[in-house]
Formats: C-alpha cells, structure tokens, sequence
C-alpha cells in the first residue's frame, strides 16, 4: 500500500509502562510524536506502579490521541491503520491503549494492527535512518528489557539471541541511584553523575563475561549488589561516598558489557548494523563506547534520537505501517493484551486471517517482559 | 436518537443499542477476565442485530462503576475512544444505577456487587430510579445491620446472603447495558444531567512507599 504519498498513514498506541504515547508515520516519516508520561506520579514509589499507570492512561488516552492527530495535521478518516502495543509490558496498562485502538479502528473503519512492543523499539529508526537493513542486530536496553534481537524481518521474524537473567539494565540505574539517594529514574542522574567521576576509580564485576557464561545473556543484579555493598562499606567506614566515581565506575560496567556482546553478536552472525534502542540508548556513555566500538569492528551503528529510543507512539506507528506495507493480516477485534507476548511475534494477526508473510520459526524461547513487582521494585 | 450503552464494571461485559423509545438490541457476557476481549465483539453484535452502524449511533452511555478497575477500564476509554472518533457526547451513569433499575423495585432497596478482596460496592435506593447514597465500598461484615432484612439485589448480595439476608433471587444478578441504556434514555428524556465518563475506583492504587532501601550487607 505503499502509495504517492510516501508510505501508509498509520497512528500507533503505546501504553506498555508509563508512557501514553501516540504517533502518527507516513511511510518511513515521522508525523507526530505525542507523550503525556506519569513518570512523576511514580518517583515517590521508587518505581512504576502499575495501578497507578493504568489510571493516568486512562485519563491520558483519548487526549494524546487527538493531540497527535492535530500536531500531524491529519484527518483520523485519512489513516491506512491503526496499531497499537499488544504486548509484552504491564497487563493493566496494555488493556487501555489495546481498548482504545480497537475502539478507534472500529468507529474509523480502519484495520487494527496489534504489535509486539520489542520489535517497535526497533523499527522505529526507520523514522531515523531510513529502511532497516535485513538482517538488522539490535541491542534493546531500557527499565523493562535487555536483550539482543536478530531481525531478518521486523514484521514477520525476529529472533532472541539473548536477554537479561535477572534485572534489566535500566533498573539496575534505577536501584543505584536509590541506594545514592539520587531519585527516580535513575538513567539520567547516573549519567549526569558519571561525567564528572572516573570509570576507572572502582572495578566493578562484569555479569556473564566468563569464556563458559552465555555468550549473548546479561546479568546486572550482582553489579547492583556489588555497588550497594561497596558504597555500604564506605558509609560504615563513615567516609564520603564518592558519587561522581561511583555513578561512572558502574555505568562503565554496564556500558562495557552491553557494548561487548553487541559486537561480538554482530561479528558472530555475520551482521555488519547495529541499532541500540529502549530508554538507556538514551544514555551518552553507551553511545559513545559503541560508537568507538563499533567503528573498530567495521559495524555501522543506528542510534535513534532519544525521544524515539524511550517508549512512544511513533515506534508502534513506525512497525504498523511496515505492517500494512507489506500487506500483513490485520489483528481482530477480539485481539487480547497478553503481558508476555513472546517477541517472537512481531506482531498478533487475526487467528482466522491467512498469513502469507509468516516464516515457520517458533520454537524459540518466549523473551517474557520484565514485569515490574513488587519483589523487583523494593528489594 | 441512537445510544449505545456499555458497562465492564462487574464480570458482565455488556452492549445495547436503545433508539430513544426502546431496546434495538442487547448483548453480552459474563467473564470476569476477558472484558478487554468480549466488549468489541459484543457492540459489533448489536449493531449488527440492529442493522445500524456505529456511525449512526448519537449519544453513548459507559458504566462508571464502581467496579475492579482493570475491566471498568475497559469500558470507559471504549466510549471515551468512540465518542472521540465518531464527534458525539459519552455520558457516564452509576453502575449500581443499571442494575437498580433493572430491578424495578419500588420500595427501599440496596445493590452491592462484587468488589473482590472480600468488599462490596454497594449503595442504598429509595425505588429503582433514585439512589439515596454515594456508591460505597466496605466489607459485608460491616454493613450487617443496616442492611439485615432490606430487600437487596447484585451479585455482591448474593455472595453474601448471610449479610444481605434479604436479598431478591429473583432480582438482577448482573448488570445490563439495556438496562443502563433505558435508565440513561429516560434520563436524559426528562432533562436529567448524567455523569462524566470518569471511574469512581473508591479505592486508591495499591502501592507503598518503599521504606530506605534493604542494607545489602550481612550484618
Ligand atoms: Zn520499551
């Protein structure tokens, strides 16, 4: 359906965490990027509450949405699609933004297009760099996942190469920044923190690096500890606490390791892009080392800009309409929101629709979200 | 006139379309887990029924509950959604409301649903179309001797009939959107102002304020 116009026009829904977001995409172009965030509400937690991120998507919904429609100066008739985020992220949360784009798509007469979260994060730099290469390597790192993905094709076959064991690389900021007092979210203080501190004042372990650890997995749980108990010992001893040290000695030890296995995952498939994606690709120290080290191993690097890393409507709206250009099933109207939508599947047609595009690739691991619980949030 | 009425409130998730005189068509189902799921389907249904596309519909009424948010939720950004797209008001009524008037008692009466974790939504009526209290939500055990013996009717009266021990068998067990829709028709008939679609939870968010973080070190 790729038309005169430069591609479909296709508004998405994202409500996966704490972002309403809404975008609107022709094509490959980035019309409107609409985001009403309770990320505010939640500081005082320590960490998104789903109950109270389910009701500011409710009260934010339907405004964003019709902000997005005037910022793209576009007529809802207009729209080739509508897709939204089916999965994977918080139960609650999804329903609304699922609610809403089924109810949307019905009254417009327009096909619905439920969509994998993962892969969103991904196609979204086409808004960016243009078409993504296939294969294309992406590094996802943010408060709800860490993994590594090979995507012969963002709409039909995506592929886990690896993910966090234990806590994803943006809560592992999140809880640092909490044992030094310095709020929520932790992403942006730590890296403010960082640039004035030495990476190399502490060393600090590298989760999963050994010659027999999977070589595509992260772990940053015991980094986490390894700082808490370090800086603990600081405290006992009643010395200072070296903030801007601390905050770059364990950035640098997640930066590195993320960086490593990107590479070495892109050397060892043979894929010469990498595309970083999610809220932590936001941060300047992971963009720098894999700007350097990417260029070392011959890798061309794809890093949106920061407002399309971290989650929003134009990511789900960018994956819609590759959707609809390549003529895949629409979803039905009885489509679910399902927590753990495996990224395995890009995308959730209609049961009873005929799928030309799919490739017989399951029986890979199901890459479950990252829910966030209380266990995860407060321990 | 043509509104179509929803509620996700309770485990019902209902549809109907009413044409100003009467009930064009009614669907729905009792699932306390796939509102989300059901609730399109079944508004396709009665359009559907009624030979009348949503593009007809003028008005649209949503449950506000109280109810278990998760579902209510549902309902609510569907009508908000569908209001929005289609350029027509979305008028929000008391879910306990619907299924009063469904029970067309005249006497004094209360409805209590199920609010889960062992609560009822519950308020008190003087007849089917006129509510006395603000929808509350408490544990049965604590309502007992203010409702012993008044007539009672829902799924919350029914659950604990030992409390609501006058409770009607007979009487309406779930919500339903005609219901909701002839209440809201006849309301706005007379001139009546309904409510904003807006959730009345009557509860806040479960979350605590974590206390300092756990000492990591073995003491
Ligand atoms: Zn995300």
């Amino acid at each position: 359906m790729a038309d005169s116009r430069g591609g479909p026009l296709v508004l998405g829904i994202e409500t996966s965490c704490d972002e309403t977001g809404v975008g609107i995409v022709r094509g490959h172009t980035l019309l409107a990027d609409a985001v009403a965030s309770s990320v505010d509400e939640h500081a005082r937690f320590g960490g998104v509450v789903p109950e109270v991120a389910s009701r500011a998507h409710l009260e934010a919904m339907v405004p964003t949405i019709q902000r997005a429609l005037k910022e793209a100066g576009v007529a809802a008739s207009d729209l080739d699609g509508i897709a939204v985020t089916a999965g994977p992220g918080l139960a609650g949360a999804l329903l609304v933004g699922v609610s809403a784009a089924k109810a949307y798509a019905y009254a417009l007469g327009k096909p619905l297009y439920g969509v994998n979260h993962l892969a969103s994060h991904i196609c979204v730099d086409q808004l960016e760099h243009g078409p993504l290469p296939e294969p294309t390597m992406a590094l996802l790192v943010s408060g709800g996942h860490s993994s590594l993905l090979l995507a012969p094709d963002i709409t039909s076959d995506v592929r886990p190469l690896g993910s966090t064991i234990d806590d994803a690389a943006g809560e592992a900021f999140d809880k640092v920044a909490r044992v030094l007092n310095l709020g929520f979210p932790g992403g942006p203080v730590i890296d403010r923190y960082a640039r004035e501190g030495d990476p190399e004042a502490i060393r600090f372990p590298r989760g999963l690096t050994g010659p027999r650890d999977a070589a595509y997995d992260f772990s940053f749980s015991g980094l986490k500890t390894a700082v808490a108990r370090w800086i603990e010992a600081k405290r006992a001893a009643g010395e200072e606490v070296p903030v801007a040290d601390v905050s770059a000695s364990f950035q640098e030890a997640v930066v590195d390791v993320l960086t490593r296995k990107a590479v070495r995952a892109c050397k060892d498939s043979g894929v010469d892009h990498l595309m970083i994606g999610g809220g932590v690709a936001a941060n300047s120290r992971l963009r720098a080392m894999a700007e350097r080290r990417c260029e070392d191993a011959g890798i061309r690097l794809r890093v949106p800009r920061p407002k399309l890393c971290t989650d929003n409507g134009a990511m789900v709206a960018a994956l819609g309409a590759e959707m609809v250009a390549r003529n895949r099933p629409a979803s039905a109207w009885d489509l679910s929101a399902d927590s753990s939508l495996p990224v395995t599947e890009p995308h959730v047609p209609d049961p009873h629709a005929h799928d030309h595009g799919h490739g017989g690739h399951g029986g890979h691991d199901h890459d479950h979200f990252h829910e966030l619980s209380k266990d995860n949030l407060y321990s | 006139m043509l509104l179509l009425a929803l509620d996700t409130a309770t485990p019902a998730v209902t549809a109907a379309l009413h044409d100003g005189s009467r009930v064009l068509a009614a669907a729905g189902e009792v699932d306390a887990r796939r509102h989300g799921e059901l609730l399109l389907p079944a508004v396709d249904r009665v359009l559907a029924e009624a030979g009348r596309k949503l593009a007809d519909v003028t008005g649209i009424v949503a449950g506000v509950g109280p109810g278990p948010y998760t579902g209510l939720r549902v309902g609510l950004v569907t009508a908000t959604a569908f209001g929005a797209a289609l350029d027509v008001p979305v008028h929000g009524l008391c879910s306990l409301d619907g299924l009063a008037y469904a029970s067309g008692l005249t006497e004094p009466f209360v409805v209590a649903t199920d609010a889960r974790r062992k609560e009822v939504y519950w308020a008190r009526y003087a007849d089917a179309r006129t509510r006395l209290t603000e929808p509350a939500v408490d544990r049965p055990a604590d309502l007992a001797d203010e409702v012993a013996g008044v007539p009672a009717v829902g799924a919350g009266a029914l659950l604990y009939d030992t409390v609501f021990t006058g409770v009607r068998r007979d009487g309406p067990e779930h919500q339903s959107a005609a219901a909701l829709a002839e209440l809201a028709a006849a309301k706005l008939a007379a001139g009546e102002e309904l409510l904003p679609p807006r959730p009345l939870y009557l509860r806040r968010p479960d979350a605590q304020v974590p206390a300092n973080y756990k000492v990591v070190t073995p003491k």
